[in-house]
């Protein structure tokens, strides 16, 4: 069913891509330290990049800048896959920059980085 | 040695081996014992009630049962959830087309239409810059605007509430504002080494952005130098002298600015490209530094964006405001 | 070629792990910086240099600073083990 050599000879960034989400996943569900959180979900973020960009890499082919006036699109890998993790890679800081100060207002007003404890004195509050 | 010792005594084994052999009682520190407080004629029963401190049990994980057992199986639950997901994720791999081969459904006609006629249409060597600044503008300007709303939000999340009412806030609030005073005459080997550093920066990233179309860089990268360049200079010289040239009116004048100049342009080539006109701006020789048509004013615009973004981010975790 | 990035992808699920495992805060970030450049190094390899100096720029460099400066706003350099004492 799950064919080893298969993963690890011709898919290797793939795979690794795939593991590094799930270390991410894991970290952004099991962990209650708010920071590991965040963390876990820009792991999250740089492994579906490398994903992106393994599709788009050929083998024996140049980096897609033209070079000694070959136009031929058969000498060059794939632009589009790195306009697109371009775009995901400047996004993914405006995201942490939010999660962050999200996460300085809420020490602010709980003093606590745990997230089962912010949640306990939040609903004590409001049922209050 | 002593706190293993401590550790087993308040263990739930320890604690079973003193019950067992001398009768210590195990209910005897987990009940609160409150003295009720006498109830005169100044005192309110309602306050008399909210002293008493009953409710927050209900809240405690450790007495409260049903929490902890809700506790546990959403522990349980959520492992068996990511196990399943990476176990999925990994058994779709093995079917995927194999890596790197030229014949992949991914690499079909747009990369080929790309690439082939990339230098007419375009005149940016760089075929990634040209791709993203020229036939897919719209995702840029997208994205220029989600840093400018970035900013905006956490200047909002972060600033100064002026009705603080929390005394170890206002403390803390206090003691980041003082904190400038003394910044210039705390590092000295900071200030020795970005004397040299933060021209080579700026000059390095601005180099990055004006040659976006001709080798690896662009907008991003140049910009996010020069935005870390600017936070090496705030963090060495203080806020005093890093006002002199950046405050918030120039921020405000500079992301404006880049983001109205990359809409009108691009609003230009929309309107030529659906009717079918001749858009008249000259393309250059390609390998040039003024070809390309609009890139290199657009890979300006985000730069500038990308730079104050970056900065703006740093400033107003640090102090709260500009 | 295949050996070096094999290696860096190793090492690329070490670092992942290792901010796992940490207790101390300002381990797992430094860490995390590392990470984002072993991922700079595989940026280059997969032949992406546009991506490879925004990766730099960005990973390692703005969202590592904005990770410090949260840490020093909440004072959370400790950890969240207690302090021991004997």
């Amino acid at each position: 069913m799950l064919d080893i050599e298969v993963l690890f000879t011709s898919h290797l960034e793939e795979t690794v891509a795939m593991i590094l989400f799930g270390i991410g996943f894991s970290l952004l569900l099991l962990n209650r330290n708010l920071i590991k959180k965040i963390m876990g979900l820009n792991i999250m973020d740089t492994a579906v990049y490398l994903f992106l960009t393994a599709k788009g890499y050929i083998y024996g082919r140049m980096v897609p800048i033209l070079t000694d006036g070959i136009t031929d699109p058969n000498a060059y890998t794939n632009p589009i896959p790195d306009g697109l993790v371009l775009t995901g890679i400047v996004v993914s800081v405006s995201v942490s920059a939010l999660l962050l100060s999200l996460t300085i207002r809420l020490y602010d007003r709980y003093h606590t980085l745990d997230l089962d404890k912010i949640i306990m004195e939040w609903r004590k509050e409001e049922d209050a | 040695m002593s706190r293993i010792r401590d550790n087993y005594k308040t263990s739930p084994a320890g604690r079973f081996e003193a019950w067992y052999k001398d009768g210590y009682d195990p209910m005897d520190d987990c009940m609160d014992i409150h003295k009720p407080a006498e109830v005169s004629e100044e005192n309110d029963v309602a306050d008399v009630i909210a002293g008493l401190d009953l409710g927050d049990t209900v809240y405690d994980r450790t007495t409260n049962k049903a929490l902890r057992i809700s506790g546990h199986i959403y522990k349980i639950l959520s492992v068996v959830l990511c196990v399943v997901m990476i176990g999925a994720l990994i058994w779709m791999v093995q079917y995927l087309p194999p890596f790197g081969q030229p014949d992949n459904p991914v690499n079909n006609e747009v990369s080929e239409r790309y690439i082939g006629s990339g230098i007419q249409e375009t005149g940016a060597v760089n075929f990634v810059t040209g791709m993203i600044l020229d036939y897919r503008a719209f995702d840029t300007f997208g994205e220029s605007c989600v840093l400018f709303i970035a900013t905006i939000c956490v200047q909002i999340l972060l600033r100064y509430d002026e009705a603080e009412k929390d005394p170890a806030n206002v403390r803390r609030r206090q003691k980041a504002a003082t904190d400038r005073i003394y910044e210039p005459k705390n590092d000295i080997i900071l200030q020795k080494v970005s004397v040299i550093l933060v021209p080579l920066l700026f000059i390095f990233g601005i180099y990055i952005i004006l040659n976006g179309h001709l080798s690896p860089g662009g907008g991003f990268s140049g910009g996010a130098v020069i935005g870390a360049g600017l936070i090496l200079y705030l963090c060495s010289f203080g806020y005093a002298k890093t006002e002199r040239f950046f405050t918030v009116r120039t921020f405000r004048i500079i992301s404006l600015a880049a983001l109205i100049t990359y809409c009108l342009a691009k609003s230009y080539s929309f309107y030529t490209g659906a009717n079918h006109l001749e858009s008249h701006i000259p393309l250059g020789t390609p390998g040039a530094i003024l070809s390309s048509g609009l890139i290199l004013v657009l890979n300006i615009c985000v730069g500038s964006v990308v730079a104050c973004t970056m900065y703006a981010f740093y400033t107003l975790f640090r102090k709260g405001d500009f | 070629m295949k050996i070096f990035e094999t290696f860096l992808l190793i090492g690329l699920i070490i670092c992942a792990l290792s901010v796992t495992f940490t207790k101390r805060m300002l381990t797992a970030i430094v860490i995390y910086m590392s990470y984002s450049l072993i991922m700079c190094v595989i940026w280059v390899i997969l032949q992406s240099p546009d991506l490879a100096i925004t990766e730099a720029a960005v990973g390692a460099g703005v969202t590592s600073i904005l990770f410090f400066v949260t840490l020093k706003k909440i004072d959370g350099f400790g950890g969240d083990s207690d302090n021991e004492q004997d």
